[in-house]
C-alpha cells in the first residue's frame, strides 16, 4: 500500500533527489559513527544477542538430537547473520529489516510452502508416518497371546551394571515357583539354591544378576520392550515390568515381496506405494499406511470429484455474496455513524463513540455463539423479544440473513473506526468551499467527502474482504454451515469455501490434510485473483485524486 | 537519540527475531523431556481435565511407591488430535487417557500398542467395556470408566417412568396442555442434530448403523444407513418431529438441553451421568430409567462408551507405561478415584460394587446401558456423525425421510474407504 502511494508522488522527484543523496552519504555516516554509545543502548543490545544466543543453543539441541544437520545449518547461519549485523557498524537499512524479514520467512513463507508441499501428498490419518512406521506399527499390533499359554511373574535384570549390562528376564513359574533366565538364546532354568522369590513370584536376589527397581528398569525401558525370548510355542515378552506372557506376531513383513503375510490367515498385503498402504489382491487395505506424493491428485480430485466441484460454484458465488455483504453493509453503518458523529453540531460525541466500539472490543468467539443462541427459534432472545418464530437457521435466506446480521455487528465498528480517522484527516475547508459554491450536503458528501475518503478507506476495504472471505468462525459458530438440504448434507445454505472445505478435509473418515491443502490452494489463487485486481483499481483512482 | 531509537527497533526486532528463530525446531519439549527421563524413569500421561486431577494423587502414589516421576498432563482441548501429531514427532506421552471410539483413528496412526492382559484380569471387567476396547481382536486399552444414556425425569412433574416413547408423549403433552412445562422431552438435536442421542430411538425403530463382521467387530462394509429399515425408522421418528407431535425439535440443542430440564421447562432429558450434577445443583427430584422405545417396537438400545487407558506406540517409556495400565490401572482403587473425580460407572466390576451401594443413579444408569451397544470404534464411524445427524435435523423439521436419508447413507459410503 504504501509503495502504491509514494509511487507516483517518487517518479516526479528524482531529478532532485539524485544529487543530493550522492553528495552527502559520508555525513551522516560519520555522525554516527561518533554518536556517543550511551550505556543503556550497550546494555540492550549484549542483553538482546545474549538471548539469541541462548535461544540458538536451546533450538540446537533438538536438532542435533534428530541428526537434522540442514535445519542446524541453518540456525547457525542465521545466529551467526544475526551477530555479524548487530555487531558491526555497517548496513544500517539491515539492521531494521532483517528481522522483520525473518518473521516474513518463518510466519509466512515457510507455512505457505509447507502447505503447498502438502498438497502433493495423501497426508492424513492413517497416512502420518514413514513406510517403516507402518510395519513397526502393523507388526506390533499384531502380536497375540498363544492360547492356553500362562503368564509369567516377571523380574528385569542385567548381567553387571544396570545402566548398560546385558538384559535378561528372570520369569518364575506360577506353579513350581521355579526360576528361569531367558535372553535372545531362549530360556535356561536357574538353579533354585541362587535364587531369592519373594510370595508373588517376583525375584528378589539371584546369584550373578542385578535385579533391576522400576526407575533403573524404566531407564532400560526400550530395551525391555524389544527383548523377545523364543520358546517353542513362540516367544517370551514383557507386559509392564512385572508380567511375561507368551506371544507371537501373527503379522510379519518380507522385505523379498515387499509385503506382510499373516500367518494365521495366509493372507498377502503387497505394498502399494503410490497408495501409500499395503493392499491385498482383492483390493482390501490395512489401516497403517504411510505418507507418499500422490503428484496432483488432490488437485484432480478437486476438479472432477462430483461431490467436491457440483456445489462448488453454489458455494462460491454465496461465499462472494457473504464476503461483498459483509464488508458494504459494515463500511455502509460504520460510515453513516461516524459521518454523524463528524458533524460539529453533534454533542457528547465521545460518549458515544466509546459505546460504539465496544461490540469491537469483546471477544468475536463469545460473541458468535452468544448470537447463535439469540437466534433459537424457541428459546432465542430475537424470536422472544419480537414474538416471531422465525425458523432462523432452519430456511435458506433467513439464515443468510442471520449470518449477516451478525457479521453486521460485530464489524461495524471496525469501520467506524478507520472511517473516523479517515475523516478527520480531510481538512473541512474543502467541505466548507462546496457550500459557498452552493452544493448540497449530500453533493459535497458525493462529489468530495466520498471519493477522498475512499482513496484512504479502499485498501481496507479490499483486506476486509480477503478477511471475510475466508472468515470461517462466522459462519461455523453460528450456522455451522446449514440449514442443509435434505439430499445433500455435504454444502450447506450459508458454507463457504473454507467451511465446505473444513467439512471434505475433516469430517470423513479422518482427517484429510493432503485434500484440505490442495482446496486451499485453488481459494487462495481467488482470494489473491480478486485482491490483485481490486488494488490494481485502487490504484487507478488513487492517480486521479491525488 | 539516535542509538535510542534504534535500540528501541533493535530491542523489538531481536526479541522477535528469538522467537522466530525458536520456531524453527518444533520439538524442543521433547528434547527437554528425554534429557531429564535419562536421570530416572519418567512416565507421562496425558488426560483431560478433569480426569488428569483426579489422576494426580494416584500417578503420585504409584511414581513414590516404585522410585520413579508420573507426570500428569492435562489437555484441554482436542487430545486424540493433540496426541495423534505429538505422537507422531516424537514429543507425545507414555500414556493417554481417553474414549474407546478414539482407538479405530489411533490404531490407524500406529499410535497405540494393543494392551497384553491375562485372562483372569480382563475377566475382572464388565464384558461390554472389554468388547468396547478390542479391535481387530486385539485389546486396545484398559477401560475404567463406562457411560451411556438413559431418561432422565422430573419426579415432580413426572412420576411414573413412561414404558414407550408413546407413553412419554402422552404424559408430556398433558404436562404442556398443563401450562406445567413448555416441552414434552429434551433430547438435544441443533440445526445440525445429534446422531449419538437419537440413536436408542432410531434403533428402537429397526434401524442400524453396521452389520457384525464374523470376528464381532463391526464391519464397515455393512452399512445400514440408506437401507429400508433405517427409512422405516426414521418415519417414526418424523412423527414425533416438529411437523408431528412435537417432541423432537430443532431449537433444543446441545447447550440448552440439560438447561431446560433443570429449568424445570421439560419433565424428560435424554442424557447421560455427566447431567446428573446440574439436576443436583438445581434441586430437581429426578429418577433415572432406560430410555423407552417405540410401542411394539424393538428396545431402545444407547451407545455405550467407555473411558480407557491407553499405552502410546511411540512413548519412550513404553515398559513402564505398560506396567502402568496392565498392572495398575487394573486395581479397584485407581477406578474409584476416578469415580470420585467424575460419577461415571466405573468399568471394574469390583469397583463398580464398591461405589454402588453410596449412589444408586450408577445402578440405574447401568441397568439403563445394559441393552445398550458398544459405540463403532472402527474409523469408518467418524464419516457417520455428521451427515446422519443432519439428516436427523432435516427430518425432525419435516423433511421428506426416504429422500433425506437415503442421501445421507450415500454421503456415507462415499467417505468410508
Amino acid at each position: 500500500m504504501s509503495t502504491s502511494l509514494s509511487g507516483p508522488g517518487a517518479a516526479t522527484q528524482p531529478p532532485g533527489r539524485g544529487p543530493l543523496r550522492s553528495g552527502s552519504p559520508r555525513k551522516p555516516r560519520t555522525a554516527r559513527n561518533h554518536a556517543p554509545i550511551t550505556l543503556t543502548g550497550l546494555l540492550v543490545k549484549v542483553v538482546l544477542l545474549g538471548l539469541v544466543a541462548g535461544i540458538a543453543i536451546w533450538a540446537a539441541f533438538p536438532l542435533v538430537e534428530a541428526e537434522l544437520w540442514g535445519g542446524l545449518a541453518i540456525l547457525l547461519a542465521t545466529t551467526a547473520g544475526l551477530f555479524y549485523l548487530y555487531l558491526s557498524p555497517r548496513h544500517i537499512p539491515g539492521k531494521y529489516l532483517i528481522p522483520g524479514t525473518l518473521f516474513l520467512v518463518a510466519f509466512q513463507i515457510l507455512p505457505v510452502l509447507y502447505t503447498v508441499s502438502t498438497a502433493f501428498t495423501n497426508f492424513g490419518d492413517g497416512h502420518r508416518g514413514s513406510k517403516d512406521d507402518a510395519i513397526v506399527a502393523i507388526q506390533s499390533g499384531s502380536v497375540k497371546q498363544v492360547p492356553g499359554s500362562i503368564q509369567y511373574p516377571l523380574t528385569v535384570a542385567t548381567k553387571g551394571d544396570p545402566a548398560t549390562g546385558a538384559l535378561v528376564f528372570l520369569v518364575t513359574d506360577p506353579t513350581t515357583n521355579t526360576v528361569s533366565v531367558g535372553d535372545t538364546e531362549g530360556l535356561r532354568q536357574l538353579d533354585a539354591g541362587s535364587v531369592t522369590v519373594a510370595p508373588g513370584g517376583k525375584v528378589t536376589a539371584a546369584e550373578g544378576y542385578q535385579i533391576l527397581n522400576f526407575g533403573e528398569a524404566s531407564n532400560r525401558s526400550r530395551d525391555i520392550t524389544g527383548l523377545v525370548v523364543p520358546t517353542s510355542g513362540g516367544a517370551l515378552r514383557s507386559s509392564g515390568l512385572s508380567r511375561a506372557y507368551e506371544g507371537k506376531a501373527i503379522r510379519a513383513y518380507d522385505a523379498g515381496c515387499d509385503c506382510i503375510r499373516d500367518s494365521e490367515t495366509g493372507k498377502t498385503w503387497t505394498a502399494d506405494d503410490s497408495a501409500g498402504s499395503f493392499v491385498t489382491a482383492d483390493g482390501e487395505a490395512l489401516a497403517q499406511g504411510w505418507k507418499v506424493n500422490v503428484g496432483l491428485r488432490n488437485f484432480s480430485d478437486v476438479l472432477t470429484d462430483p461431490a467436491i466441484s457440483g456445489p462448488f460454484f453454489g458455494t462460491l458465488i454465496w461465499n462472494f455474496a457473504f464476503a461483498l455483504g459483509s464488508t458494504g453493509f459494515t463500511f455502509l453503518l460504520g460510515m453513516g455513524i461516524a459521518l454523524a458523529l463528524h458533524s460539529p453540531r453533534m454533542r457528547g460525541t465521545n460518549f458515544y463513540r466509546v459505546l460504539l466500539i465496544l461490540p469491537y472490543a469483546m471477544p468475536s468467539f463469545a460473541m458468535l455463539l452468544v448470537w447463535r443462541d439469540m437466534f433459537n427459534t424457541d428459546f432465542g432472545l430475537i424470536n422472544n423479544l419480537f414474538g416471531l418464530g422465525v425458523d432462523w437457521f432452519g430456511e435458506t435466506w433467513s439464515a443468510r440473513l442471520a449470518v449477516l446480521l451478525v457479521q453486521l455487528w460485530l464489524g461495524y465498528p471496525y469501520m467506524f473506526l478507520v472511517t473516523t480517522g479517515a475523516l478527520q484527516a480531510i481538512p473541512r475547508e474543502l467541505t466548507e468551499a462546496t457550500a459557498v459554491d452552493g452544493a448540497s450536503p449530500f453533493q459535497s458528501f458525493r462529489a468530495v467527502t466520498l471519493p477522498l475518503l475512499l482513496v484512504a478507506i479502499s485498501p481496507l476495504l479490499i483486506a476486509s474482504f480477503a478477511y471475510n472471505f475466508n472468515n470461517f468462525n462466522a459462519v461455523y459458530f453460528v450456522t455451522e454451515g446449514g440449514p442443509f438440504p435434505a439430499d445433500n448434507p455435504t454444502a450447506g445454505a450459508t458454507d463457504l469455501l473454507i467451511t465446505y472445505t473444513y467439512r471434505l478435509a475433516f469430517g470423513a473418515q479422518g482427517a484429510e490434510y493432503g485434500l484440505a491443502a490442495a482446496v486451499s490452494i485453488f481459494i487462495f489463487t481467488i482470494v489473491a485473483t480478486v485482491s490483485a485486481i481490486s488494488f490494481s483499481r485502487t490504484r487507478k483512482q488513487e492517480e486521479v485524486y491525488s | 537519540m539516535r542509538i535510542r531509537t534504534a535500540g528501541v527497533v533493535a530491542v523489538l526486532g531481536l526479541a522477535l527475531a528469538a522467537t522466530g528463530c525458536g520456531s524453527d525446531s518444533s520439538d524442543e519439549p521433547a528434547a527437554k523431556e528425554s534429557t531429564k527421563a535419562a536421570t530416572g524413569g519418567k512416565l507421562v500421561i496425558w488426560a483431560d481435565d478433569k480426569r488428569a486431577a483426579a489422576l494426580k494423587p494416584f500417578g503420585e502414589k504409584f511414581g513414590q511407591e516404585n522410585g520413579v516421576t508420573v507426570e500428569v498432563q492435562a489437555v484441554s482441548k482436542d487430545l486424540q488430535t493433540n496426541f495423534v501429531t505429538a505422537s507422531q514427532q516424537g514429543s507425545g506421552p507414555d500414556v493417554v487417557v481417553g474414549a474407546h471410539d478414539w482407538i479405530g483413528n489411533l490404531v490407524q496412526n500406529g499410535a497405540i500398542d494393543p494392551v497384553q492382559l491375562a485372562a483372569e484380569q480382563k475377566s475382572a471387567f464388565n464384558e461390554t467395556a472389554v468388547k468396547a476396547v478390542t479391535f481387530n481382536g486385539q485389546l486396545y486399552g484398559v477401560p475404567y470408566a463406562m457411560e451411556n444414556l438413559a431418561l432422565i425425569r422430573n419426579t415432580e412433574l413426572a412420576p411414573e417412568a413412561p414404558k414407550t416413547i408413546e407413553d412419554l408423549v402422552a404424559a408430556g403433552k398433558k404436562l404442556k396442555a398443563e401450562k406445567k412445562a413448555s416441552e414434552i422431552l429434551c433430547l438435544q438435536s441443533g440445526q445440525n442434530g445429534d446422531a449419538y442421542h437419537i440413536y436408542p430411538l432410531y434403533s428402537s425403530a429397526g434401524g442400524y448403523l453396521f452389520g457384525t463382521a464374523a470376528n464381532g467387530d463391526y464391519d464397515p462394509k455393512d452399512l445400514g444407513v440408506g437401507k429400508p429399515e433405517s427409512i422405516a425408522a426414521f418415519q417414526k421418528i418424523a412423527k414425533l418431529g416438529e411437523k408431528g407431535e412435537g417432541a423432537l425439535k430443532r431449537s433444543i440443542t446441545p447447550e440448552n438441553s440439560i438447561a431446560t430440564f433443570t429449568g424445570k421447562k421439560c419433565a424428560y432429558l435424554v442424557s447421560g451421568p455427566w447431567a446428573i450434577a446440574d439436576a443436583k445443583k438445581a434441586n430437581i427430584s429426578y429418577d433415572i430409567s432406560p430410555v423407552p422405545g417405540f410401542a411394539g417396537g424393538k428396545e431402545a438400545q444407547p451407545f455405550v462408551g467407555v473411558q480407557s487407558f491407553y499405552v502410546a506406540a511411540k512413548g519412550k517409556n513404553k515398559a513402564l507405561a505398560q506396567e502402568f495400565v496392565a498392572n495398575h490401572v487394573t486395581t479397584p482403587e485407581l477406578a474409584v478415584a476416578l469415580y470420585n473425580a467424575e460419577p461415571r460407572p466405573p468399568a471394574l466390576t469390583a469397583a463398580l460394587d464398591q461405589v454402588k451401594g453410596t449412589d444408586p443413579d450408577l445402578a440405574k444408569f447401568q441397568e439403563a446401558g445394559k441393552n445398550g451397544q458398544v459405540l463403532p470404534a472402527i474409523p469408518a464411524m467418524a464419516a457417520i456423525w455428521d451427515p446422519f445427524g443432519k439428516a436427523e435435523a432435516a427430518i425432525i423439521g419435516g423433511a421428506d425421510p426416504a429422500k433425506t436419508i437415503t442421501a445421507a447413507g450415500k454421503t456415507i459410503s462415499g467417505q468410508i474407504k
